[in-house]
């Protein structure tokens, strides 16, 4: 919008742009209609933000100080101050530190195998080999399901005496079942695969989308220059796509912050499959209602979601400015 | 209500007494103080389903029912068999009710149990499907169900007293009618053990031994499974009451006892010597995986409730149902083998207080309960196989088959019964970031020292606000 605007004594009329005398010798910069269409186009996602996000943050952070059971009003009684807190980060609740673990094992499962998995593919299918456009469908399809249901298909292989995979290598009939979904140790890294298996897809067609979009005419010169195909990629097309790659590592955190449905489906988050997210369902949300407990839980996942966030924003900022 | 009479008596002689649903005299050598009484009635046990039976009480018909017109009915029996068998009673109360219209919201089990607190505090139905005990109680005091001793007076004849017991909330008051229970007990095939020459075992070593020819037999001993994470309670809960008796049980549940004591020690111990007997990855398995483990002979025996014979019937057929039976878990060696105790769970139905329709449906919700609560529809309701017994005095034993009679026996000979551990203690404890956590915990490596996870589970006790 043009800021530059010409003083104008006030005119019966005034057009957009123009100063407009109010009542008490003050000028606006806007019509009466101007400040009531920006009231409304304001006041609407303000009221939507407020109402859907503000508020649930705020009375999260009231509810967190308090050991509420979820019936009846809160009272004076209820508050225990940072009791919560304290509980959490000094080890006593025997979960957290194991889910914020688990929380961060996926983020970096998903940041160094699954991502570049997705972005490598990506690079494959970029390059117009034959068929290309079948193996986007097959890779892009696990995308397309909900993650209630790839869970179900997982459980479906994993299942120990069931599963597919104990049957197709014959551990089943041999006795050396191996406990996929039961056993603490390695239930969370079969989990990662079920996840991966439609985080590969997600992140192929978003690079996908990007490596379309870059010049042919920068690879052209680059093979001119004599590069090979691998400092091609690195040295021009990467840092081309810095946005993109924005979007991927934000979409990735994402991803493994509100990590949830897979384990939630499998055992209900226990056993070695524990999340801050399932934490918080499981203490708020369940027959055991200890919503101010599950409160804390959530406020501190909000703290560490906070980070990337600020980074994403920034960073999206920053590219609007430039 | 103020005071109930058994709680004026000081003692109770002690003598035989005859128990309903199966005709039969029992000795009867219990000492219950009034003090004991209390504790049952508080804890909602059946336990004086065999102390208490003799009292009959006047009937008198106050409850203000209505027909015609309509109500609502949210229910958790989201499986198959039982989920038919209810809406058939529906159908039945339906035409027997003069019309009236019966809205059914039959919701997940799981997903209806999770839900619960913001269910009955929204807008639920009429009338819901819930649990006795604890469980019961504690929505009670948080106002969230409606008293209905104007139903339970025109239907409690049809009751013993420990049922009656097992519907009063802490003020009193009746707060449900109990249509169904069910025990947990061993069961087994009768073709596998007949071909193996199995016997029944009735103490712990010959339980042990059995296990070990099995293993050399080629089965697996116990089927377990315990992905569900409830389950494990129910060995629990058993092995507790054998070798720790009923009052430790109901201190533990309410935290009067402690985790740390050497009984919990001395329960986990006496586990570890029967885990190598389970099936292999049960972490990782359903316990309707384990029950098919049993149905396909690959397992020989299951601690399960008699819920079990509801996979026999999905996955088996009927020839393999009638091959299901079960023993009593063996005695331990304890003085408190003779309790006999077991669990043995009440499934009731309840009157909410917030449903926006209840104040012109009070009449017939009343009157669904009321039809509930008679011997002829719950027989209607179990012919179908959903793996319970009838409450109701008046419930025809002939219909019964073979397994639920047995069932009703095993139920009426144990002296001491318990809920189930998530239905008698409090549930912020007994979820899955709680005590089924701690079991599976334990189970991971049963034979390691267990004072570092019993530390762990009595501050997490200590944790949780005031109820």
């Amino acid at each position: 919008m043009a800021r530059t605007t010409s003083i104008s004594p006030a005119a019966p009329a005034p057009e957009a742009g123009e100063l407009v005398a109010t009542g008490r010798g003050r000028y606006h910069v806007l019509t009466r209609y101007d400040r009531r269409v920006l009231a409304v186009m304001v006041g609407i996602p303000l009221l939507l933000e407020v109402v859907l996000i503000w508020w649930p943050v705020v009375s999260s952070i009231y509810l967190s100080l308090t050991n509420w059971d979820g019936v009846g009003d809160v009272t004076p009684q209820n508050f225990v101050g940072l009791k919560n807190y304290q509980f959490l980060l000094s080890g006593g609740y025997f979960q957290f530190w194991p889910a914020v673990a688990h929380n961060f094992i996926w983020l970096a499962w998903l940041t160094f195998l699954a991502t570049p998995l997705g972005i490598f593919f990506a690079v494959l299918l970029d390059r117009d080999m034959r068929g290309t456009r079948i193996y986007q469908s097959v890779f892009y399809l696990p995308v397309v399901l909900s993650l209630v249901v790839v869970g179900f298909i997982w459980e479906l292989q994993f299942s120990p005496t069931d599963g597919f995979i104990n049957n197709a290598f014959g551990l089943v009939k041999s006795g050396n079942i191996i406990d996929w979904l039961g056993n603490p140790r390695i239930n969370l890294f079969a989990v990662l695969v079920a996840a991966s298996w439609r985080h590969v897809g997600y992140m192929m067609v978003i690079y996908l989308a990007g490596l379309k979009s870059v010049d042919p005419t920068l690879r052209e010169a680059a093979k001119v220059d004599g590069a090979n195909e691998v400092q091609i990629f690195f040295r021009v097309v990467f840092p081309v796509m810095a946005p993109i790659n924005t979007v991927i590592v934000v979409l990735t955190t994402i991803e493994s912050l509100r990590a949830f449905d897979l384990a939630f489906i499998i055992n209900q988050g226990k056993n070695g499959l524990e999340l801050l997210s399932i934490l918080i369902t499981n203490n708020s949300i369940s027959e055991s209602t200890r919503v101010g407990f599950g409160s804390a839980i959530a406020v501190i996942l909000l703290v560490i979601s906070l980070g990337p966030i600020i980074a994403f924003l920034s960073q999206a900022m920053r590219t609007v400015r430039s | 209500m103020g005071k109930s009479p058994e709680e004026e008596l000081p003692r109770r002689p002690s003598g035989r007494i005859s128990v309903p649903h199966t005709g039969m005299d029992l000795p009867l050598d219990l000492d219950l103080t009034r003090r004991d009484i209390l504790k049952i009635a508080g804890y909602g046990s059946l336990a004086a389903f065999i102390a208490a039976c003799g009292g009959t009480t006047t009937t008198t018909t106050t409850s203000v029912t209505a027909t015609g017109g309509k109500m609502s009915l949210g229910s958790y029996l989201s499986d198959a068999v039982p989920k038919k068998a209810l809406a058939d009673v529906v159908t039945a109360f339906q035409s027997a009710n003069g019309g009236t219209k019966v809205t059914l919201n039959t919701v997940d089990h799981g997903t209806f149990q999770n839900q619960i607190t913001s269910y009955l505090q929204g807008t639920p139905e009429d009338v819901f499907t819930w649990f006795s005990g604890h469980r019961m109680r504690f929505f009670a005091s948080k106002g969230l169900a409606t008293p209905i001793d104007d139903v339970w007076n025109a239907v409690k004849s049809n009751y013993t007293e420990g049922f009656a017991n097992s519907v009063k909330g802490d003020d009193g008051h009746v707060y449900a009618v109990p249509t169904s229970y069910y025990p947990w007990a061993v069961f087994y095939r009768k073709d596998v053990f007949a071909q193996h020459n199995y016997t029944v075992p009735t103490n712990w070593d010959d339980f042990k031994a059995l296990c070990t020819k099995m293993k050399t037999d080629g089965l697996i001993p116990i089927a377990f499974a315990d992905k569900d994470g409830w389950p494990a309670m129910g060995t629990f809960d058993i092995l507790n009451l054998r070798l720790n008796g009923y009052d430790f049980h109901v201190a533990l549940c309410t935290g009067q006892a402690k985790w740390t004591d050497s009984k919990v020690t001395a329960v986990f111990k006496k586990w570890a010597e029967i885990t190598p007997y389970y099936s292999p990855a049960f972490a990782g398995l359903t316990w309707q995986q384990a029950a098919d483990q049993l149905v396909r002979k690959q397992a020989g025996m299951y601690l399960l409730g008699l819920f079990v014979s509801q996979e026999f019937l999905a996955a088996g057929s009927q020839a393999d149902l009638a091959q299901l039976d079960f023993f009593p878990f063996p005695h331990v060696g304890s003085q408190y083998d003779a309790e006999e105790a077991l669990d043995a769970p009440i499934d009731v139905f309840m009157m909410t207080k917030k449903s926006p329709t209840l104040s012109s449906d009070s009449g017939q919700a009343k009157a669904f309960m009321e039809y509930l609560a008679k011997g002829s529809v719950q027989t209607q309701y179990f012919a179908e196989g959903t793996g319970a017994i009838p409450t109701a005095n008046d419930a025809d034993q002939s219909k019964y088959d073979p397994l639920t009679l047995k069932a009703a026996q095993i139920v009426s000979k144990a002296k001491k019964i318990t809920q189930f551990f998530d239905r008698d203690s409090r549930p912020d404890f007994a979820g899955p970031n709680g005590m089924q956590q701690f079991l599976l915990k334990y189970l991971a490596s049963p034979s390691s020292d267990t004072t570092g996870l019993q530390g762990q589970m009595q501050s997490f006790w200590d944790s949780l606000g005031p109820e």
